[in-house]
């Protein structure tokens, strides 16, 4: 516990109001009936799981969550939405009596079994740290121990965008000769 | 007046990640539609990068690890992104719907 009015109060303040941006952005995104709303929890929950980076210590995370998942994620599935989205107005939303209470039960269910085990199980703190964790030191880790992933990664997306565009594009005709 | 300091500990960020777990999962199993779909297994997504932090700044030797495993599955995230959202578009060309119930071609 730490009194309120002080540096640390005030910053646990903040923390609480970033945990509950975050939960309110998930809770919008699968309740929300109409799916552009749906985006918008979901751009307002990562905004709040920047945050959550942030308190962890890891500014440039924090970032990279704003600029891919706020900035680039969020606006491509607004354009799907706004290119794909035949029933705007509701029947989101499945309608079965067994899917809606089962999938709720199934959620609450994980969400108690994984809350539980993490308080049950005894964490080791570790002896020491080799490095203090900065954006350097994450650099120099991805140059040197992982620089195959991140070859390997930067193939992985290029393969993505050529994918994507050969997925759209297939089907289309010249000229406007389909619509 | 006194407040706990919940961004100090362990357990609050597992909590969360849990969470957004479950939610994400609720909504998977719950949205008719595709792109309901891809928005809540965005969420699980989150919340598995979320128990990779919180790992990674309090119980791992080198405080790196986490935040390039973190970084890594935001760019397959972006990539899987992409796929299933053009998947999605050339679906809705076809069939003029993205409902999961009609899309059932393939449907014994």
């Amino acid at each position: 516990m730490v009194p309120l009015f002080s540096a640390e109060g005030l910053s646990s303040l903040i923390f609480i109001f970033i945990v509950m941006t975050t939960v309110l952005g998930a809770v919008i995104a699968t309740h929300s009936e109409r799916l552009i709303r749906a985006v918008t929890g979901l751009a307002i929950c990562f905004i709040g799981v920047a945050g959550l980076y942030y308190y962890l210590h890891s500014p440039f995370v924090a970032l990279m969550e704003m600029l891919i998942y706020v900035g680039a994620v969020c606006v491509t599935i607004v354009f799907a939405v706004m290119l794909a989205d035949p029933n705007p107005t509701g029947g989101v939303l499945k309608k079965s009596i067994f899917t809606g209470p089962l999938s709720f039960g199934l959620g609450i269910m994980l969400f108690w079994g994984l809350s539980a085990l993490a308080g049950k199980t005894a964490w080791v703190a570790p002896a020491g740290r080799v490095n203090d964790g900065s954006l350097e030191e994450v650099g120099r880790a991805l140059l040197t121990n992982y620089s195959m992933a991140f070859e390997l990664i930067s193939l992985v997306l290029l393969l993505a965008i050529i994918g994507a565009l050969v997925l759209a594009r297939g089907g289309r005709t010249r000229a406007g000769g389909e619509s | 007046m006194s407040i706990p300091a919940f961004g100090d500990s362990l357990i609050t960020y597992l909590i969360i990640a849990a969470l957004l777990f479950g939610i994400g999962f609720y909504g998977l199993v719950h949205r008719r539609t595709l792109i309901g779909m891809l928005i809540a297994g965005e969420l699980i997504l989150a919340g598995a990068s979320i128990n990779f932090m919180a790992f990674n700044r309090f119980l791992a030797p080198d405080p790196t690890v986490g935040q390039i495993f973190t970084l890594f599955i935001m760019g397959i995230a972006a990539a899987e992104a992409a796929i299933a959202l053009s998947i999605i578009i050339a679906v809705y060309r076809n069939y003029r719907t993205i409902d999961t119930d009609d899309v059932a071609e393939l449907k014994g």
